[in-house]
């Protein structure tokens, strides 16, 4: 006897249950803290801040336990409480040539004012699995030098001097923000970046490694890669200055990009960039290829139509938190579009099936 | 700014302006049917319903127009401290408010653009009475007909020929609130 | 019925009133100009997108304390997603829940229409996945925007007649394709084409909420809906050649459900409210258990 399929709500809760016990794993092993994932899966929890849209290295690394280290998932988590936090405004531009500088490289000149710093990272370790670290206990130090606070200029500030790469005019216009506003096409810069940036770090890789493969290519020098912390100013009305509210670490990457002109521009450089939180220069070298082929229409360049000169095909497809959802979508139930189309197969048989008899 | 401007605000602004959103929203999907909103209590010459009608669906994002006896000091602090809109000329206005005579000439307000037609101006318009006589409405959200004490009929007759854009009106007396979207057909009585 | 107390951690119906504003302010142009998709600043909810988000912030922004909320899913009040989602409302708004059709005052649905008619008074926010009907033909929103404002729907009657001149009959059996108040060409969510007719002259407000693609649009009560069709090629709405083998009901909409692994199958109504209704006041179907006798 057919019974229609009740107890909905106790699957789900039993479903609930059984993954709090999944994600706890084997009691017998010590249960990961949050200050655990924030201190030493940093990279990780960078990727959930950046992608997530939200600054808070705490609540990423809870939002990554609790994910079970399902990445998406977890920016998703962050996602969903930043729409619930009110807004008391909006900070001042920061200042990247005022960075407390970790780490930056420049492809274009070998020395430069400020100098190279190699800072922490994997560029030149061998891809060796240690296995020391699957021992525990270990605690390695690094050597120090005293902290040098005079400004670092930008590489693309040299090349403007003499006039060899476009000028980036400042501006004081607010920039629009898609998490409050429909995205709207065709998108400026602004909000270009914006997408971008909290765009998947996969997507906007496989779409900038195209680039570097022909489908738009952009002929992309890493002028400047900094990563370091700045400050976060923000004005307050009642007091008439800004104060500074704290300091977060970011990755800036300025592409310098061979132009050989075009009906509307003279032969000179032109830019790409890219701005992520954290150390996330992936991303962030990605992101200034990614920006600077969607630039085609602006710098009077034809199109060749690749994936990543289309605006639209970029911006709809880069936010995994869209993705996965409507993706995972699928899965729910659709018995009734189903069921019409499994009348209508059986209705188009049928007439074809009679159409060949008759025709025998 | 004077203690009136501080008070008149919703006590409970989730629970009434929810109530107050379903009423304007009955009114605006059955034009001609009227329905009655409360809990602001704005300085004049805006209504009860006015006043909930602004509460309800402006804020610091929507640019305000005041139109003549509409435009006076009271009015202007009041909806700074309760709403915060911009107040702004009737080209830049997403919700204009005023007596019929004053909102016009209605070529002023936005009628949306052909490719957006949603980015039309509401115009809140304050009535001395309401009631279900004179024009003759019919369209989208009505069965057969209905009739509703419209100020004139050419206006609304010349704003329905340009649809899908145009302006859409929240008629206002007492507590009482009339939609009349731009897609209703208006006749004479 | 069930009411819940309302969770004081969140605000009322979860948005807060700014965005409430926002979501408000865009049903009430949708409503003023039928059809039409008006973009709106869609926030990320606690649950995924494609799984109802548009729908959940409109119902969010209707919702007050009094009103009686239904959800369903498939037709059916009980599948997990309508649960859930239920559940959410239950706990950020506190407001009572029914299954049945005829006392609810909100409705949310995704993929059916109730087979009890509507009346005054109600809303239906169907939850849209897609909201663009042009889409499949043109990937492009700065295209289809401008198609809608040019009223160029020659594209998608060429798809429909396509399908005439290779199968004999259009082939699209759900999301079929309606024009509001002669108008805007507009996608009716996945519903099955057999529930299209129940669009146009409806006494209820109908909703559509588009989470992800960030629209929201309308069909104010009584709105002429027409689904798309031609003269020698007429709409006919279809469901399976069956009677519920529940209740017996020969005029509603059937889920076809595998009951052995030798091809036995029977039909019973997805709008599960209906089918309980219809089982109370006595109607009995095929496999029914009175109907079957004895046994049970």
């Amino acid at each position: 006897m057919y019974v229609a399929v009740k107890g909905g709500e106790r699957a789900i809760d039993n479903a609930h249950a059984w993954l709090a016990a999944e994600r706890r794993g084997d009691p017998s092993v010590p249960e990961l803290s949050v200050t655990q994932i924030r201190e030493q899966l940093k990279l990780a929890v960078n990727r959930v801040m950046a992608e997530g849209s939200l600054y808070d290295p705490d609540l990423a690394a809870l939002a990554i336990k609790q994910a079970r280290g399902d990445l998406i998932e977890a920016v998703f988590l962050i996602r969903a409480y930043r729409t619930t936090l009110p807004r008391f405004g909006a900070s001042q531009p920061i200042s990247t040539d005022a960075m407390a500088v970790d780490r930056r490289v420049s492809a274009t000149f070998k020395d430069l004012p400020g100098g190279q710093i190699l800072g922490p990272t994997f560029d030149y370790t061998h891809r060796l699995l240690d296995f020391k670290l699957a021992a525990e206990g270990e605690s390695p130090t690094a050597h120090t030098a005293p902290a040098d606070s005079a400004p670092v200029p930008h590489v693309t500030e040299f090349l403007n001097r003499d006039g060899l790469i476009e000028t980036a005019e400042p501006s004081d216009t607010a920039p629009p923000d898609l998490t409050r506003e429909p995205m709207e096409l065709p998108a400026d810069r602004a909000l270009r970046l914006q997408a971008i940036t909290r765009g998947d770090e996969g997507f906007i890789l496989s779409m900038a490694y195209s680039t570097q493969r022909g489908y738009g290519r952009t002929h992309a020098f890493v002028g400047e890669l900094r990563i370091g912390t700045v400050s976060v100013s923000m004005d307050i009305p009642e007091l008439g200055f800004p104060i500074e509210i704290g300091e977060i670490e970011v990755t800036e990457c300025e592409t310098v990009n061979q132009f050989k002109g075009s009906k509307t521009e003279p032969p000179q450089f032109t830019r790409g960039y890219g701005l992520v939180f954290g150390q996330s220069e992936r991303k962030a070298i990605a992101m200034s290829l990614v920006d600077r082929a969607l630039r085609w229409k602006e710098l009077g360049e034809d199109s060749i139509g690749a994936p990543a000169q289309d605006e639209e095909f970029v911006l709809m497809h880069c936010d995994n938190i869209q993705a996965t959802g409507f993706l995972e979508h699928i899965k729910l139930p659709h018995y009734v579009d189903f069921q019409s189309e499994l009348e209508l197969v059986r209705r188009l048989r049928a007439e074809a099936m009679a159409a060949q008899e008759a025709a025998e | 700014m004077t203690a009136q401007a501080l008070s008149g605000g919703f006590s409970n602004p989730p629970h009434q302006s929810s109530h107050a959103f379903r009423a304007i929203l009955e009114s605006f999907a059955r034009p001609g049917t009227l329905l009655t909103i409360r809990g602001a209590q704005p300085p004049a010459p805006l209504s009860v319903a006015a006043g909930t009608a602004l509460l309800t669906l402006a804020d610091g994002t929507t640019p305000v127009h005041l139109a003549g006896d509409a435009d006076c000091q009271p009015v202007r602090d009041w909806i700074t401290f309760h709403i915060g809109a911009p107040l702004v000329a009737p080209q830049q206005a997403m919700f204009a408010i005023g007596r019929w005579e004053s909102l016009a000439p209605l070529s002023r307000f936005h009628i949306g653009a052909p490719d957006y037609p949603d980015r039309a101006a509401t115009l809140i318009v304050l009535m001395d009475g309401l009631s279900n006589s004179g024009a003759h409405l019919t369209g989208p959200g009505i069965a057969t007909k209905t009739l509703l004490s419209l100020p004139e009929i050419a206006a609304f007759q010349d704003n329905a020929a340009r649809f899908p854009l145009g302006l859409d009106f929240l008629f206002v007396a007492g507590n009482r609130v009339a939609g009349l979207p731009r897609s209703t057909k208006v006749e004479g009585a | 019925m069930t009411a819940l107390t309302q969770d004081p951690a969140y605000n009322f119906a979860y948005l807060d009133e700014q965005t409430k504003r926002m979501i408000r302010r865009a049903i009430l142009k949708a409503i003023a100009v039928p059809g039409y998709q008006v973009p709106f600043a869609s926030r990320e909810m606690p649950m995924p997108y494609g799984w109802g988000t548009g729908g959940v912030q409109v119902t969010a922004a209707c919702l007050t304390p009094d009103d009686v909320l239904k959800v369903i899913d498939q037709g059916a009040d009980d599948t997990t997603n309508a649960v859930s989602i239920r559940k959410f409302f239950q706990r950020t708004a506190g407001v009572a829940a029914t299954e049945a059709t005829a006392d609810a005052t909100v409705i949310q649905t995704r993929h059916r229409i109730p087979e009890v008619p509507l009346h005054e008074g109600q809303i239906l926010v169907y939850q849209v996945p897609i909201p663009e009907p042009l889409r499949f033909l043109e990937p492009r929103e700065a295209e289809t925007r401008k198609m809608h404002e040019l009223e160029e729907y020659g594209l998608m009657h060429v798809k429909l007649y396509e399908d005439i001149a290779r199968h004999g009959q259009i082939a699209t059996s759900y999301a079929y394709p309606v024009k509001v108040e002669g108008r805007y060409v507009m996608d009716p969510s996945p519903i099955p084409k057999f529930d299209n007719p129940k669009l146009g002259g409806c006494p209820a407000i109908q909703i559509f909420g588009a989470g992800r693609e960030q629209r929201i649009y309308a069909l104010p009560p009584y709105t002429a809906v027409v689904s798309l069709d031609f003269d020698d090629h007429p709409f006919t709405a279809s469901k399976a050649p069956h009677d519920c083998d529940l209740c017996g009901a020969d005029e509603s909409y059937l889920d076809e459900v595998i009951i052995d692994d030798a091809g036995g199958r029977m039909f019973v109504c997805s709008d599960t409210d209906f089918c309980a209704g219809r089982q109370t006041a006595g109607h009995r179907g095929r496999l029914s258990p009175k109907a079957a006798g004895k046994g049970m």
